[in-house]
Parts: C-alpha cells; structure tokens; sequence
C-alpha cells in the first residue's frame, strides 16, 4: 500500500471512528453521563469504567462520547452554514464582477481583519454562550476564507474556455454559473470544508475550555478538559483522554485533508 | 515601487478605519444598557442620566461614533468597569506579556521548521521527508491547551522543573521569568512548528520543479546554493505570509495557553471581561488586537517583494 | 588529440517508476562544432534525452541501460564536484519557457555572475565586463541597466538572449538547446535562432537543438535526428533525410508540412458578416479630473466574410486577432464600429442577434481547456443543442451521433469522458459541438496550434473536409502562416490591431507587398518535391540578405 492510500485509510478510520461513536452516542452511553456517583469519585481507569471517573463520580468514556456528539454536531452544522453561504457569495462575487464584487469584497475583507478566534469571541459576547452562539458565531468568522477561496476558483475558472464556450453557445449568464463553474469548484470547497471542520472543532474545544462554549453539565471536550485543571496533580485521566479524543479526531481530519488534497488538486501531484 | 509601498499602505487604512467601524457596531449589539452595567444595579436615575450624558450614548450613532474614534485616535479606550483603570495602559501590559509568549515561540519555530521543510522536499518521497511530514501533521493535532496542559504535568508537576502557575516579568527578574516562560512557549512552539513545515514544504516543493531550477543545477552550482539562492527565496512568500496570519492569530488564541498556565496575557484579559461584561475592555481588546493584526500583515505585505519582486511590479 | 566526437550516446534507455520506458535504446553522436538537431513530438523522449546528457533528469527517471559519454568520458561514472564541473564549462543548457527558467527573485546580473563566479572564480570586475560584452553580442541595448533589472521586467525574446549569454558565458563545448524559440514569435524566433548559431560557431560550440519544429531544425543543423515514442527512427544528413527519408514516421513529419491545394472558384455572393470601422478599446477611463486613455486593441477594421469561404487571419502576439475573433463571437462588445449579418445591422440585442448568435460558432484554442471535465462527449455536444429550435429530443440525439461520426468520433466515444482523451481527439470534439447546429459561420481561434504536427495535419484535413461537406464559412484565426496555406481562400495579415494587407491566397504567399507580410513569410518553408520522391525544404526570401540584427532596447 503505498503512501498516499495509508494517508487515506488511517484518516478515514479515524474519522470513521468519530462519527460512529457520535452516532451511537446518541442512543446508548455505558452509564449516564450526567449521573452523579460520590461513592466512585476520581476513580482511576479500571475494567468498570474504562476511563475512569471524574470529581463528580460522572464516567469519563460516557461524557467523552456525549462530548463527541456534541463536537460533531457543533462542527458538522457549522461547516455546512460556513460553506454554504461562503459558496453562494463567493461564486456571485466572482462571476459577476462590478460593483457587486466590490462591495462584497469590502465586507468580506473586514471580517478577515479580524483574526478567526478573536471574531469568534467578540461575536459570542453579542450571541451569548450557547451552543447556537458557538455555530452562528464560528460560521461567521470562517465563512470569509470560503468566500476568498471561492472567488479566487471562479475568476480563474471564469478564464478557462469552457466557460467562455458556454457562453458562444448562447447560454445565459445564470446558466454557466450553475452547470459549468460550480460543479467545478466543488474540488477546493470540499478539500476546504474538510480542513474547516478540524478548525472548527479545535476552535469549539477552545472556546469551551476558556468557558465560553456550552456550559456544564453537559459534556464537550473543551469543558472536560478545563474541569480537569484542578484535579491534574490527583488524576490526571481526567485531562488526557479528552485531549486524546480531540487530538485522534485532528489527526484524522488531517490526513483524510491531506489524501483529498492529493486526489482532488492536480497541481500537488508529484510530476514526473 | 513607491507605487506598491503607497498601495498597500493606502488599502490599509480604509481596512482600519471598517475595523474601527465593526468593533463599534459589534459592542453597541451586545444586548443591555451600557450605563447600568457600568454603575452597576445600585445606581440611580440621576446617576445613570448622568453617566449616558458623558458616554455620549443619548447622541446618534454616528456622533457616538465620531466621540468615540476622536478618543481612541488619541490614545483613550475609556474605563475598565471592573476596576476603574484606563483601558489602553491595561491592555499594554497586557500585550507585553503576551508578546514575550508569542514571539519567541514564533521566531524559534520558523529557524527550525524552514529548514526542516525545505529538506523534507528536497528529500520528497524519501524516509526523511516521510517522517517529518508524520511528524508535523501529529504536531499541528495537538491542541495547544491539551500539550500545555501534558508538559504542565510532566515538567512542573510530576517532576517540579518548571513552576506551575504564575508570572515574572522579564524587566523585574529575568532569570526567574525564563523559568516562567518555557512551558507556555515550548508549548506553542511544537504546535506551530508543525504548521509552518508543512506549510515550507509545500511550498517549496511546487518551486523545485520548475525550470529555473533545473536551470541553476545545469550552471553546475552546488545543491546548497541552488536550495538557498534560487528556491528557498522564491518559495518563502507564502510560508512568509503565513507568518502574518500566525501572528495574528496567536493574539487571540493565545488565550488558551494564558489560561492553562495562569499567564495574565492580552487573551485572558479579553476572555475575563467577556465573562465579566467590561465592555470598555472588550472594546478596546478588539479593536487593539484587529489593529495590529492589520499592521503585521501590512509589514509582511510590504516586506513580500524581497521574495518575489513581480509583486511589487504591477 | 582530442577527438572530434564530443557527445556519444550509446543505446541510452530511460525509464520512469512505473516500467514505462521514456527513452529506448537511442545511440547518436555530435562532433565538435557541429549543429545537430533532434526531432520529435510530444512524447517522443527527446527532451528527457537532452536532460540526461546532464544527469537534470527528474528524480522518477533512471537510467536502465546504455551509457553517455562526453569527451570520452561516461557522464553516470563522474562525482558530484566534477559533474558541477561538467555543467556550464562543458555542457550548457538553453530551455524553453523564457517565463520560468530564470530565477524571479535575483537579478539578471546576479544570475549571470553565478555561473562565473562557480567556475572561473576571478575579479568582479573582468566578470562584469564579460557579462556586459556578452549580453551586447546578444543584442541587447542599455547593458547596464539590464544587469539590475529582475526577468519579468524582460519580453520572452529577450529573456532567451539572456538565457543563451549566461550559457555562452563560459564557452562551452556543447551547448543543448531544448526548444529555445518555440515560445516566441514568429519573426523573433528567427532572429534568436540565427544569432544562436552565430554565437555558437564563432565560440566552436556544438549544438545539439531539440524540437518539435521540423522545418526550423532542418534549416539550421547539418545532420538530424528523428524521435518517435522514445525511439531514434532515423539520423543521417538533414538534406539526405529530407530528400530521402528512410523511415515512414519521417515521411509522415514531412507530409504535415503545408501543402497547398489548387484554389478554389468561388461565386460572387453578398458578405455573409461584414465588419466597418471596428475598434475595441479596454480600460478607457473617465475620471473625476483626466480622461485616461484606454488601450486601443482594434483600429477601425473592415472585414467581410463570405457564404462558404475560409478566412484566414494572421498575426503574431498583440496583433488583435485573438480580440477580432472574440468580438465577432459577441464575446467582447466593440466600442466602436458596426457589424452586418446577412445585410441587417447587428445590434446587442433582437432577433438579428439571436439569429446571428446561433449561426457563429466557435473552435478555441486549447483543447485541454475548452470542455467541461465534468461532462460526456455527447453531453458535451448535446449542450450547444440546448437551445435549438424545432427539434425534437429524439432528433437532436440523432444529429450529435451523426456529427460525432462525421469527426471520426463514432462508437462509443459518446460516453467517455475529456479527460480520456487526447488533444487531437479533444479538437474534435470541440469541432463536433461547434458544427452540431450547422452554424453558417465557424470561427477557429488558433484551434490547432496546440496540438502535435502529425495531429494537427489530420485535424486540419477534417476541418477542410467537414467545411466542404456542411459548405460553412471559416474563420480561421492563426498566427501561424505556414497551417494557413493549406486551408485558406483568403488571407488577412494584421499587426498591432490593423490590417496591413490582404488578398487571395495565391496573391499573398507568391506576390507579398508589404515588408512585414514578407517577414512573416520568410519564417516558414515552402515544399519543393526532389526528383527522388522527396522534399526538399526551401525558404522564401531566402534570396534576400536578412537584415542586420538591430540592437533590442530594454522597454
């Protein structure tokens, strides 16, 4: 197997791994994870609670995998909210030219003034800490990077003589965009969106560390690892397996990217 | 090229002054009487009456606007509600301390990552390139706060090398503010270093097929020149802005790794008047942070034609 | 003594990772001084074989066999440190993109200075003197203010002079010119091409020069070598192998060159589509307080297109051709001027427009652009049926069937996809998703100056015939005058946005008034049948001296 198919597998099962124990998540967790239990606090990983229990007595494995729905959940709606509208500008801004272009190009370059993070704060100052904040906020502050990546692929595209073909044709100018750009571009967006959830899950977690995503009880990775600050000395558990979970969910995204990447852009082939 | 240096300069204003603009209309969004939460739910009406007077709040938008631009132009973000004291010396400090993480962590990490990059493309293909390229991707998947949190436990806790919470300015004693600075920046460093690999990588790799490359190997020049002279400064703009971007980024995100070692940093500051509903701070935070995001990436924009100098030409 | 064969490549086999051979068994020789060309297509190994001389294969490429030796000794035997002291002092490469082989971020001087600097270390100051002597010699005026200059601020022609002084520099003995004009112009690239092989005799450098292009290469190397799929097919004297060629490749290379078919009567008719007066200008500015000048592209042209006759329009780069077949299209509004179609005033809109619109089609130039990957050949073919009126579903199937086996594309063809095509085959397809609606007028925009001879020949045919067969008229845009023969009835030669002559074709390729028409004819050859059942090449104006090489300034 060669490299770039190990890239692939090891991404997708990764990946593949998340989604299932979201998935499952939903409908069965081995105990409640929002159970207290003061009899078995702190407890060290054992063959009952595999990851341990936390100051509460809460299972640790059961809250991770609630915390893994609600990360995917996060990062899952705000991907297709960031690409979506990030797809719509971007391909209207870059075929129409003029002054549409102008203006939208105005308003996205001033959300990228701001760094990512730091809109995403100042957005959730006016949102509030809620997990609909969290996904209007994030969108928002990525959407502009779709908005750039998009334009920039339709102007070069726009260029190409299939497009200008379309138009000897007599095709309108509606009709191009849909049936010859778009389906272009799908290739950047999709390695694009596949990088942005990894952003966005490592922004969620974030935020929830520094306590402005959701709030506890309920489980996210982010707010098991700042729960986990007091009690690193006693039971360290506590803040490695979350980060672990964030950290397996990164590298899979990662390296599913990287074989999209591979597979999708022509120009990172190696040539010969 | 005074043509470029006006350009970029002058794109760069109108962007400051939408920055301004925004951070105006993102605070006023923020639900809740600006007055009441200053003065707090004791106060009375006179008082509040009083106080909108002097905010200017009772007067248009753009009036408001127009105050408040006069102020900060003049170096006054306003007052702290928490604790009274002028917002701008505040964030200062603040940003000094952030600085200190920031940039050495930065600088440190291209000096290994660049040429790290740039050997594993020379060696594209090869053990070595697989193994750094692993190497960075497993870096950059790291959160931040979670290595922080790891090397907190292993160094400072576990074995007691490094103290566990706290800070030292540099100017007071700069031995024991050393100590106080490793983990944090450590902790930086191995995440960007994965970043800006990757990122010289492939850059470098793009540049080291093409013809003017093979051009300085038919000269008969030496591998060492042909990487350095030819590719390493035609393919650093990109990794160079990227650079900007970084920069930027950190001063926001900065935050996370502030909290894990309990660093009194320009991020904790923002993130504790979110909490706290400072809006001075949260004001003067954005717009601070915004504007020197705007500023680095203006250097790196003027600075980019050392690398390629079709850039400056249009 | 030294020998007088300096290069010997002896049954040399390339091949790439995956056991696909790029080079196999190729044995050739150059002596000293001599000229020796090597000819092939795309595909042919032949670049790859100038590389390896040098050992700058790409790291995919490995040697699997054979040997190259160079003054006797084996290339693949030598160490790093006197390999770097076989590039430059002995061997010297010229490439073929004038846009990427020189470094963007160093000066010229600073890049020339290298090659010194590596191999005859000495004095800055001879270096520089050197450098400035040399770049005079190429023909470039205001030396010393090319020195600090940065290559893009350079055209292509003369970024290949520079190219070719930083490889004269240090005297080599063999210098491997690898395409060196086939980016440039047609009347540049003979006046870099004659000052090369000024340069290289007056130095005793032997030139081994690559290309694609038959008749150049056979016009200045002494002995020649044909490539094919990796193969050395033939070598022997150019004019033995152009009088006789042994091999059926280089007859077929030899029968793509243009012939000129008898010309054809054609009635009197009223134009199909005249032009009066078309000017086009980009970028007109009217601002607060200046009007700023925009760029004019077209001045005034007169143009009349007759029903079944082929047009043919030629220029080099910046002539406006490209833009006169984009107005035409109705891609690029004129800013000035009228069109007629069919005797009605074309107007943006209105049922004239849309008629005319239906009935211009147009071939472009790229093929590996001009279709949509996402799409089959026959959705791509279909698509320009979209909006035709009164046929039904089951009869616009049937006229794309019939149109893709009128292009040679019958079968399944239909259902594959651009990508699985080749660039001859990818023409075709454009040309079938042109013609599928019958159109009354097709414009070519360089549609066949991408592709291989050989291709080009066999699309060129289909085009002739197909125009003979639907009776459309042509359009036939190049800036290519030797394609041009074959197809046209008529000539327009244009030039910086104006006509400057025009005529039948007989009257424009035998009796050319103008000086600059002349020009362009004398870049390509014209065929002349040897008693032997070969060709012999013979160029126009060879008669003529040509004209000294004037200085070319830096603007």
């Amino acid at each position: 197997m060669n490299r770039r198919s190990l890239t692939a597998v090891v991404g997708g099962t990764l990946v593949a791994a998340v989604v299932i124990t979201a998935l499952v998540a939903l409908f069965w967790t081995p105990y409640d994870p929002l159970k207290l239990n003061f009899k078995a606090r702190l407890a060290a990983p054992s063959l009952t609670h595999l990851m341990g229990t936390d100051e509460l007595g809460r299972d640790v494995f059961s809250r991770l995998m609630r915390g893994t729905t609600a990360s995917l959940r996060v990062s899952l709606m705000t991907v297709l909210l960031a690409t979506g509208a990030g797809v719509l500008i971007g391909a209207v801004s870059g075929y129409l030219r003029g002054w549409p272009d102008r203006v939208l190009m105005a308003l996205n370059d001033a959300l990228l003034a701001f760094p990512g993070l730091l809109l995403a704060l100042g957005l959730l100052a006016v949102f509030g800490a809620s997990e609909t904040g969290i996904i209007l906020a994030l969108a928002l502050a990525y959407m502009s990077s779709v908005v750039r990546v998009v334009r920039g692929t339709v102007l070069s595209l726009r260029e190409r003589e299939f497009v200008r073909a379309s138009r000897v044709m007599g095709n309108s100018e509606l009709y191009t965009l849909m049936r010859h750009l778009l389906p272009n571009c799908l290739a950047p967006v999709i390695v694009m969106a596949t990088s942005m959830c990894g952003w966005i899950i490592l922004a969620e977690s974030s935020l929830s560390f520094l306590g402005l995503g959701v709030a506890p009880p309920a489980p996210t990775w982010g707010n098991m690892l700042a729960g986990s600050r007091t009690y690193i000395g006693q039971a360290a558990w506590l803040a490695i397996f979350p980060g672990l979970a964030i950290s397996l969910s990164l590298l899979g995204i990662n390296l599913l990217g990287d074989a999209l990447r591979d597979r999708l852009d022509p120009r990172m082939r190696r040539r010969v | 090229m005074l043509r470029f240096v006006a350009s970029r300069i002058g794109m760069a204003l109108p962007t400051l002054l939408i920055v301004a603009l925004a951070v105006f209309i993102l605070v006023r969004l923020i639900p809740g009487d600006p007055a009441a939460l200053m003065l707090g739910d004791s106060a009375d009406a006179a008082s509040l009456a009083a106080l909108r007077e002097q905010l200017g709040l009772n007067a248009s938008w753009p009036t408001q606007f127009a105050i408040w631009a006069g102020h900060v132009l003049q170096g006054d973000l306003g007052q702290s509600i928490a604790n009274r004291q002028p917002v701008m010396p505040l964030i200062l400090d603040r940003f000094a301390v952030s600085a200190q993480i920031v940039l050495p962590a930065v600088v440190l990490a291209t000096l290994v990552a660049v040429p790290a990059g740039m050997f594993a493309a020379w060696r594209q293909g090869r053990m070595a390139d697989l193994a750094l390229v692993a190497g960075a991707t497993l870096l950059l998947s790291l959160p931040a706060f979670w290595m922080g949190l790891l090397l907190l436990l292993l160094f400072a806790l576990k074995l007691g090398w490094f103290p566990v919470v706290g800070f030292v300015a540099f100017s007071e004693n700069p031995g024991r503010a050393l100590l106080y600075l490793v983990l944090p920046v450590a902790t930086l460093l191995l995440h960007e270093i994965g970043v800006i690999l990757r990122m010289t990588r492939a850059s470098t790799l793009e540049v080291l097929h093409l013809d003017y490359i093979t051009h300085a190997r038919a000269k008969g020049l030496p591998e060492s020149k042909v990487m350095w002279r030819h590719a390493f400064k035609n393919s650093f703009g990109p990794t160079w802005t990227l650079l900007g971007l970084i920069l930027g980024n950190l001063l926001a995100g900065i935050a996370v790794i502030e909290t894990v070692f309990t660093i009194p940093g320009l991020g904790r500051l923002l993130v504790d008047a979110i909490f706290a509903r400072d809006y001075p701070v949260i004001q003067g935070c954005l717009l601070f942070i915004a504007t020197v995001y705007v500023l680095v990436n203006l250097v790196v924009d003027l600075l980019y034609p050392i690398f390629d100098p079709r850039v400056a030409a249009k | 003594m030294t020998s007088p064969v300096l290069l010997d490549i002896d049954a040399l086999t390339l091949a790439a990772g995956h056991g696909h051979t790029v080079v196999s068994q190729a044995s050739m020789q150059v002596s000293r001084g001599e000229i020796v060309g090597v000819v092939g297509e795309s595909g042919s190994g032949k670049t790859m074989l100038g590389r390896a001389i040098m050992r700058l294969t790409p790291q995919a490429i490995d040697r699997t066999g054979g040997d190259i030796k160079v003054e006797g000794t084996s290339v693949f035997a030598l160490r790093p440190a006197q390999l770097r002291a076989l590039r430059g002092p002995k061997v010297a490469m010229v490439f073929q993109e004038p846009m990427t082989s020189l470094t963007p971020s160093l000066t010229v001087g600073q890049q020339l200075a290298e090659g010194l600097e590596q191999h005859v270390p000495g004095e800055r100051a001879t270096h520089r003197d050197r450098i400035e002597a040399m770049l005079r010699r190429v023909g470039l005026a205001d030396v010393s203010r090319v020195l600090d200059a940065y290559p893009h601020e350079f055209s292509g022609g003369m970024r290949q002079r520079i190219m070719i002084a930083s490889a004269m520099l240090l005297r080599p003995a063999l210098l491997i010119a690898d395409e060196p004009t086939t980016a440039l112009d047609a009347v540049i690239q003979r006046e870099v091409m004659e000052m090369l092989v000024e340069l290289t005799q007056e130095n005793g450098t032997a030139v081994l020069l690559i290309s694609h292009d038959l008749p150049m290469v056979a016009r200045y190397a002494q002995r020649m070598v044909v490539m094919r799929r990796g193969e050395i097919v033939e070598t022997g004297p150019t004019s033995q192998v152009l009088a006789a060629p042994a091999h059926e490749y280089t007859r077929q290379l030899l029968a793509t060159l243009p012939q000129r078919r008898p010309p054809r009567p054609l009635a009197t008719q009223a134009p199909l589509l005249s032009a009066r007066g078309l000017t086009v200008e980009y970028g007109a500015r009217q601002g607060w307080f200046s009007k700023q000048a925009g760029n004019r592209v077209l001045h005034g042209i007169d143009l009349d297109i007759h029903p079944g006759e082929v047009v043919a329009v030629v220029g080099e780069s910046g002539s406006g051709k490209t833009t006169l077949g984009s107005v035409l299209t109705g891609l690029v509004a004129p800013t000035g001027g009228a069109l007629r179609y069919k005797g009605q005033p074309l107007a943006a809109r209105g049922a004239v427009f849309n008629d005319y619109r239906y009935n211009c089609q147009m071939v472009f130039q790229d093929p590996y652009s001009s279709l949509d990957p996402r799409m089959t050949v026959s959705a791509l073919v279909a698509e320009a049926l979209r909006l035709a009126p009164g046929l039904t579903p089951a009869q616009k199937d049937d006229r794309v069937a019939d149109t893709l086996q009128d292009v040679g594309l019958g079968g399944d063809f239909g259902l594959r996809y651009p990508h699985e095509l080749s660039g001859g085959q990818r023409q075709r397809v454009a040309i079938a998703r042109a013609l599928v609606r019958r159109p009354a007028l097709l414009i070519a925009d360089e549609a066949v100056s991408a592709l291989d001879v050989t291709v080009r020949a066999q699309v060129l045919d289909l085009l002739a015939d197909l125009q003979q067969r639907y009776g459309f008229s042509c359009l036939f845009i190049s800036h290519d005058l030797g394609v041009v023969e074959q197809i046209a009835d008529r000539v327009i030669v244009m030039q910086a946005g104006r006509i400057v002559e025009e005529g039948v074709r007989d009257a424009i390729f035998d009796r050319p008034r103008e000086p600059y028409t002349r020009q362009l004819l004398g870049a390509i050859p014209m065929l002349e049948a040897t008693a032997a059942g070969g060709v012999r090449l013979k160029w126009r104006n060879d008669a003529q001296a040509s004209q000294p090489l004037a200085a070319v300034s830096l603007t």
